[in-house]
């Protein structure tokens, strides 16, 4: 699959962005005034910024909001109203840390576990996609989750629960390939499936229908970088768990470190997602002799 | 609402004979033709003339070798558009609502006024039966000539999808699925028709009827003339010359 950077950036940046205020809402970070406004700040920033970036990947945005109304049946459209409901529900208790009043704490536990929920849309888009045997796992709104929970505790200054959740983080990263490995494989659709014509013989592309790319094959039958695969794999576990977690346990604490560790983390979740989709095999490939 | 109808009262659809194709691409043209200027947005193309042409359309013919174990490979050509799927993950995936399957006729269609282009229904599709159009940023996928199947403007004999009235062989049928009466349904029954990717779970409408098997070549009834035994001096001479070899 195209790995477009408004759909990495969206997913990264908005996961990272829950993830601080499933932390901030849940009233396990010690703000007060200033301080909770910067804190609140960044998480709407990161959210809303990476839900703004989701746009650019549309062929007509200005409809856009027409993506609420179908709640019912699509991933796409629940994460939309799991976003904006979740933003909206957060609105007063982040009123309230910054400016001081008192706000009843379960409004910010059930806003934290909204977060969780919206995240857990945001991974079904793409878990829920047969046809892209990788994405079409239990495994991926894990690997989502485990993101957010990782980012948002670095973010947050939760430097206990960031040291288990980047561990965790570790082990669920390197299931995600192993199974993800082997997930086309297990489907079982082959060039002989698709064309139905595999009980005859063996079937290979003679001709292929055009000459030169169409939107399919830009889209979805894109492999470029993957030969990198085994040495990406390695930079993201470095920047996204290792070098954050050294810096967490080494330096002294501080903003400072924390921005650091939490800059690393990022670039790490976005190498981490780049080949979430680059590696990603569409079942349409096949057509054309190739995944 | 993009659910998908519990049921259609009708399931139009297409049978498609890869027996009798024969990769001309004379649907692929009748398509682009027809869509272009009917429903919805035109189907456009991107530097048609220049070095790196690039288009929307709605039907692509592929070429298959096939090679038996036991016999020689064979050729076949295979278009590839919406199979119209009963179960079709292209419309609940939809954000919007603009995908969707109609309960009367079962067609698969996309609203273009409601499309906002995130192209989620053209992952989901395991067929690769839709594109996005570059210039008009809406999906764009096969439908069935809607404009063509109930448009009592045209005479009866093109009241069919352009595909199937352009098709120089008869390789393209196009009916009624639901009855088990229709041509389409009797022509699969009788051919062995096939839904691809199955395992995907899409149900697809469409149909393709495989390759008839091939005549076994024989050998000639000729043949045992033909290992000639010389005689005479023709003999003798064939003797002499093995002999020396």
């Amino acid at each position: 699959m195209n790995p477009a950077p408004s759909v990495i950036l969206f997913t990264t940046l908005s996961g990272l962005g829950f993830g601080l205020l499933a932390f901030l809402s849940a009233g396990l970070v010690e703000v007060h005034g200033l301080h909770a406004f910067f804190f609140w700040a960044a998480g709407y920033a990161l959210a809303v910024g990476g839900l703004l970036l989701s746009t650019f990947h549309l062929g007509n945005p200005q409809r856009a909001l027409l993506a609420f109304s179908q709640w019912r049946s699509s991933w796409l459209s629940r994460e939309a109203v799991a976003a904006v409901a979740t933003l909206l529900w957060l609105a007063p208790v982040a009123l309230s840390q910054w400016l001081g009043f008192d706000w009843p704490p379960f409004w910010g536990l059930v806003g934290a576990i909204l977060c969780a929920a919206t995240i857990f849309t945001t991974s079904m888009i793409y878990a829920q996609l047969k046809t892209v045997p990788r994405w079409n796992t239990w495994i991926t709104p894990v690997m989502f989750q485990s993101f957010a929970l990782a980012g948002g505790a670095i973010l947050a200054g939760q430097k206990p629960v960031a040291l288990v959740a980047l561990a965790a983080l570790a082990v669920v990263q390197a299931l995600v390939w192993r199974i993800g490995d082997g997930r086309f494989a297990q489907l079982g659709a082959s060039i002989g499936t698709a064309t139905g014509l595999g009980s005859i013989g063996t079937v290979r592309v003679f001709e292929q229908p055009h000459t030169s790319p169409n939107y399919l094959m830009r889209e979805m039958i894109h492999v470029v970088g993957r030969k990198h695969a085994q040495k990406l794999r390695i930079i993201t576990l470095l920047f996204a768990v290792v070098l954050p977690l050294m810096l967490l346990v080494l330096a002294p604490g501080g903003p400072t470190a924390l921005l650091c560790a939490a800059a690393l983390h990022l670039l790490g979740a976005i190498t981490s997602r780049w080949l979430f989709f680059a590696q990603a095999e569409h079942v349409v490939g096949l057509y054309y002799g190739a995944r | 609402m993009t659910t998908l109808p519990h049921s259609t009262t009708k399931k139009l659809g297409l049978v498609i004979d890869l027996d009798t194709c024969v990769g001309c691409q004379a649907c692929v043209t009748a398509c682009k033709g027809w869509n272009d200027q009917g429903y919805g947005a035109p189907l456009s193309d991107q530097d048609p003339y220049g070095a790196a042409p690039s288009g929307t359309f709605l039907n692509r013919v592929h070429s298959y070798q096939i090679t038996p174990e036991d016999a020689a490979p064979i050729i076949v050509n295979m278009p590839r558009s919406c199979l119209h799927c009963d179960d079709a993950p292209c419309v609940t995936v939809c954000p919007t609502g603009a995908s969707y399957k109609r309960t009367e006729d079962g067609i698969v269609l996309v609203n273009e006024d409601a499309c906002i282009g995130c192209g989620l229904c053209a992952w989901a599709c395991p067929y690769g039966a839709r594109e996005l159009d570059a210039a008009a940023g809406v999906m764009k996928k096969c439908t069935l000539c809607v404009d063509r199947i109930y448009n009592e403007n045209l005479p009866e004999q093109d009241r069919e999808p352009a595909c199937v009235r352009t098709c120089p062989t008869g390789a393209r049928h196009f009916g009624d699925f639901a009855d088990p009466q229709s041509h389409v349904s009797r022509l699969s029954a009788e051919r062995g028709g096939m839904a691809l990717m199955p395992e995907l779970g899409t149900k697809p409408v469409n149909r393709y009827l495989p390759p008839r098997k091939k005549d076994v070549m024989q050998a000639s009834p000729l043949a045992p003339l033909l290992d000639i035994q010389a005689s005479g001096f023709a003999g003798w001479l064939d003797k002499m010359l093995g002999k020396i070899g």
